[in-house]
């Protein structure tokens, strides 16, 4: 018995391992796990939540996580996916903040948090240009002390 | 000029048998014909102003507007998406969401008048999305309380970007209205023509009241009055007056729509119904 379980842990270890080699494709530098988009994993299925409602890369990161699954072994495996409850962006992991403020996007602000940091210098000194930017999860900015344009994650 | 077609005996019969209102094919008041019925309003109003603001893209005033208006789009869409495949679970006669969009006619559409209007110019779209959005939100607030738990759950994943299209026409009603001299008599021009099909967005007809007493749907005149002050209030920062109350025009969610409904399907339905088969 006590076998048994420790393969089914392995199997699912495994299966988080897979996921974690899965990037985001609009976002390479992040995985799907550091997005927060997998929200359960057992031997049999993963359960996977949209970002956006019309996030075009939603089917991309499905199509995806499957060719990762199958090339690794897990044909059987299934995805499932839900809508509740809804993705939001504290889901994003800690490393995946780094992630994305290495990359030069700003990181979504933590509740509490008021300041847009510039991903390049660090200022505070920064300021909106427009709600939207090159995807739907995304604003621009810009840094007044270093002039640099740059993306925010928006809060969700 | 091409005229109606010629009315038939069978269309006299169908007439008939239907109930007092005019309706063509009044849906059937059970659980699930109250239910398929409000997931097709819900993500038939997505849909067409989805659609409608795909329009937009490449030519737009400006990069970030073009953005912001596909941005919304696809949000839209993707609110249709879920709306219209739990509308085809709920048919269970094998159409999913795509079949629903792709292969109906304009009869069988239970969009609301004000997404299918035009997109004129820039104040037009704007005070248009502004409108609905702003509705919109407030629907989606009551929506996340719904018994349904796929209307439910769609509420609540789409209710935060409501809120940004919401906020995002609202600042630009104001921009444009308390702008320039063109600005404001275009943002005027444009309110006066989607203003009309504001009524149908509070009308409780007979599907409605049923979806809202199942606890599926929400009573929308519940929140009239915050939508009132709403709009007010956006309009007094932006200088203008609410135009003068017009007639109100109603029945698109019985399937009586204006003639620009047809003209957006055209386009948009071409492909799939002339290549059913295709395939990306």
């Amino acid at each position: 018995m006590v076998s048994a379980a420790l393969r089914l842990d392995d199997v699912e270890q495994a299966l988080w391992a897979v996921l974690e080699s899965v990037p985001d494709p609009e976002i390479p530098v992040v995985s799907v796990v550091d997005l927060g988009i997998i929200r359960a994993v057992t031997p049999d299925r993963v359960t996977i939540t949209p970002t956006y409602t019309g996030c075009p890369a939603t089917q991309v990161i499905e199509r995806d996580i499957r060719d990762a699954l199958d090339a690794a072994g897990f044909r059987r495996v299934a995805i499932e996916t839900t809508l509740s409850p809804p993705w939001t962006t504290d889901w994003i992991s800690d490393a995946g903040k780094a992630k994305l403020k290495a990359y030069g996007i700003a990181p979504p602000l933590a509740a509490g948090e008021r300041a847009v940091e510039c991903p390049q210098c660090g200022s505070t000194q920064t300021e909106e240009i427009s709600r939207f930017g090159s995807t739907p999860c995304k604003a621009q900015w810009r840094c007044r002390d270093c002039l640099e344009p740059f993306d925010l994650f928006k809060c969700h | 000029m091409p005229s109606l077609p010629v009315i038939q005996p069978e269309d006299v019969a169908k007439a008939a048998r239907s109930r007092p209102g005019g309706a063509f094919d009044a849906p059937d008041m059970d659980e699930n014909g109250v239910r398929y019925d409000t997931l097709l309003r819900l993500g038939d109003d997505s849909l067409i102003l989805g659609q409608r603001l795909g329009e937009w893209c490449g030519h737009a005033p400006s990069v970030e507007v073009d953005l912001s208006l596909a941005n919304m789009g696809l949000d839209l869409i993707g609110q249709a998406t879920h709306f219209l495949n739990a509308a085809g679970e709920c048919e269970g006669k094998g159409r999913d969401g795509d079949r629903l969009a792709f292969h109906r006619d304009v009869l069988d559409f239970r969009c609301c008048w004000l997404v299918e209007q035009p997109n004129g110019d820039f104040a037009q779209t704007i005070s248009r999305q502004f409108l609905f959005s702003t509705w919109q939100k407030m629907l989606f607030d009551h929506l996340t309380a719904s018994k349904d738990e796929s209307i439910a759950a769609v509420a609540a994943k789409a209710v935060k970007e409501v809120a940004y299209h919401a906020e995002l026409s609202a600042e630009w009603v104001i921009r444009l209205g308390d702008g320039t001299e063109e600005s404001r008599r275009r943002m005027i021009d444009g309110l006066d023509w989607n203003w009309r099909f504001v009524p149908e967005l509070f009308e409780m007809d007979a599907v409605a009241t049923e979806a809202a007493e199942r606890g599926i749907g929400a009573d929308v005149t519940a929140f009239r009055a915050d939508y009132d002050a709403r709009i007010a209030s956006v309009l007094a920062e932006a200088t203008l007056d609410a135009p003068p109350n017009q007639r109100p025009i109603l029945g698109g969610r019985r399937g009586h729509h204006s003639e620009h409904l047809g003209h957006i399907l055209a386009p948009m339905q071409f492909l799939p119904r002339t290549y059913p088969d295709a395939k990306w």
